[in-house]
């Protein structure tokens, strides 16, 4: 599977990552294809009836009680904030 | 041209925990901002979610109540996305192998028709905080205290054909989830919320029509509004010659129509992957088993023995097993007077009128059910007639005595049934009403049965409410009749 300069730009974009020049999208371009090979490699291995692995380790998950833990913390977390006000925090505005 | 509709639902329920679907913070309703959303909501870095047992324990619930699979294995996924009440960006959900498989459930339409509506599965995951746009200068205010609280999305197939089934649909779903008591169903303060996918198609067609999907709608009546609305705009689309798009559109209450949310550059790629944090998910034969031994009586089931070992009719069986606290009320009732058409009588006449009237929800009913079905023994066993029996009821309701028994006391609403009482009130009466009692006569026997009301009126107002009607009405004609 080739990668093209537009899907570098377009993953970078979901992502919100900021590209400096074509020079670097045409850097990542070239990794993302050699690890695309490494990907094609293993798609050409037989996996007839081995099933799909959702995680490396070997364990399934562990559950909580329903029980609240946790105190409120807000002026804590709210002091490394740029911006609040009425225990909002306050972002640039959203429209949709 | 004849156009069908078809339309498939998601429904968002909030599950009713303590804590939060990942975290220990407390998802109380109404908090101060923020005061709920701890490093783990807040997606501060090195936290690791923990899955809520409570939350996995609702979700196998609502999978065995619709006769769903419950998979062995479970995984969340990452669904990613930027936006500023998401602060991890990304959503923690499920996608391939979703917590419920599929299921069904049973819908009743008008004149009784019932329609199994399929689900395509049920999963769980978190929800986003808060975004205000009141003016902060300029800028936007996020509350995170809903960000992590558990949700069930319930995925329908498109199985419903108007936005009557549509309605009749999320009934079912707010009836099994407050029954189950997984979830307050209250929708007004979001804790049910759909999203509605509407396409149209000719009739007969096979292939689906392009849908539109309808977000965040919060009503039972803005879901049909909204349906209606929108089958009609794409109705006319297509007979004007244009194509419906698929589109996310928002429904305006205010102006009863839908509109194009605008559309973004690129279609939405929320690039899901298996969240490397969450291990899969593993419920064991015992586990499910010992889910299924927790399940109340669901609405169908109670309806149905409403139905047929009660006897009510298909109608009272419906309202009376509309909701929990009114099904568990009307047994209440039933247990202590024993008799199911005089508890469904009254529950929905006098004591729904009084709880409409007064806006109460009948867990908060100042008469309880065991009061009620102390009155109704009373009326059942000829203790007092209907008239004094409404009296009594006014006066629980009032709070004006413990019991009706009591009431019926101090009061002296006994039924008068000692027939030389009744007729020396009724000799008194006809003593009194010389002008009437000759109409009376005079009148052709067929006019004197209306007649007679205004006699059995002045004798049952003599008694106070407290004469036996039938015993009046057949005493007063012998009376009048004998001259």
């Amino acid at each position: 599977m080739a990668i093209e300069h537009s899907d570098v730009l377009r993953a970078a974009h979901l992502a919100r990552l900021g590209l400096n020049s074509d020079a670097e999208a045409a850097g990542y371009v070239d990794d993302l294809t050699r690890i695309l090979e490494m990907v094609d490699r293993l798609q050409a291995v037989d996996t007839e009836g081995v099933a799909p692995l959702s995680h490396p380790l070997d364990a399934t998950q562990r559950l909580r009680p329903d029980e609240v833990t946790e105190t409120n913390q807000r002026e804590t977390f709210q002091a490394c904030a740029p911006e609040t006000a009425d225990g909002l925090y306050l972002v640039p505005r959203v429209v949709e | 041209m004849q156009w069908e509709t078809v339309i498939g639902l998601e429904v968002h329920v909030q599950l009713a925990t303590q804590s939060k679907i990942f975290s220990g913070a407390s998802t109380a309703f109404g908090a101060e901002p923020n005061t709920q959303a701890c490093a783990i909501d807040l997606g501060l870095p090195g936290v690791l979610p923990v899955l809520n047992e409570g939350a996995v324990a609702m979700a196998v619930q609502f999978g065995l109540a619709i006769n769903a699979e419950i998979p062995e294995t479970s995984l969340f996924e990452r669904k990613n996305y930027f936006y500023p009440d998401l602060p991890k960006g990304y959503q923690t959900s499920q996608m391939a192998q979703p917590i419920v498989g599929k299921g069904e459930v049973e819908i009743v339409l008008d004149d009784d028709v019932r329609k199994r509506i399929r689900i395509h599965h049920a999963h769980l995951e978190e929800d986003a905080g808060k975004s205000l746009h009141e003016d902060f200068h300029g800028m936007s205010g996020i509350d995170l205290n809903r960000a992590g609280t558990p949700l069930l999305e319930i995925v329908s197939e498109p199985d419903m054909r108007s936005a009557k089934e549509a309605v009749a649909y999320i009934r079912a779903i707010h009836a099994i989830v407050t029954y189950l008591g997984i979830s307050d169903g209250n929708m007004a303060e979001g804790s049910m919320r759909c999203d509605v996918n509407v396409s149209v198609r000719p009739k007969g067609q096979e292939t689906l029509g392009t849908r539109a999907e309808i977000k965040n709608v919060n009503s039972f009546r803005f879901v049909e509004r909204a349906i209606e609305f929108e089958v009609e705009r794409q109705i006319e689309l297509i007979e004007d010659g244009g194509k419906v798009v698929q589109e996310t559109r928002l429904y305006d209450p205010d102006q009863d129509e839908t509109r194009s949310m605008r559309t973004k550059e690129e279609a939405n790629d929320y690039r899901y992957f298996p969240c490397p944090d969450l291990l899969p998910v593993m419920l064991d034969e015992a586990y499910i088993e010992h889910q299924r031994s927790t399940l109340p009586e669901l609405p169908t089931e109670k309806r149905n023995r409403f139905e047929t070992s009660l006897g009510l009719s298909t109608y009272d069986a419906g309202v009376l097993s509309s909701t929990r606290p009114m099904a568990e009320y009307f047994e209440a009732v039933l247990a202590v007077c024993g008799d199911a058409k005089q508890a469904a009588n009254w529950v929905q006449g006098e004591l729904s009128g009084h709880l409409n009237r007064e806006n109460i929800d009948i867990s908060n009913s100042p008469v309880t059910p065991e009061q009620l079905g102390g009155l109704i023994s009373r009326v059942l066993d000829d203790t007092i007639n209907g008239k004094a029996a409404k009296q009594v009821f006014a006066a629980l309701w009032n709070n004006e005595g413990a019991s009706a028994d009591e009431i019926i006391d101090t009061r002296g609403l006994k039924q008068v049934t000692d027939t030389g009482a009744i007729e020396a009130m009724i000799d008194q009466v006809i003593a009194d009403s010389p002008v009437q009692v000759a109409q009376y006569r005079e009148a052709d026997p067929e006019k004197r049965g209306k007649m007679i009301g205004y006699f059995v009126g002045q004798v049952m107002k003599a008694s106070r409410g407290t004469a036996n009607p039938q015993q009046v009405n057949g005493l007063l004609k012998q009376k009048l009749d004998e001259a």
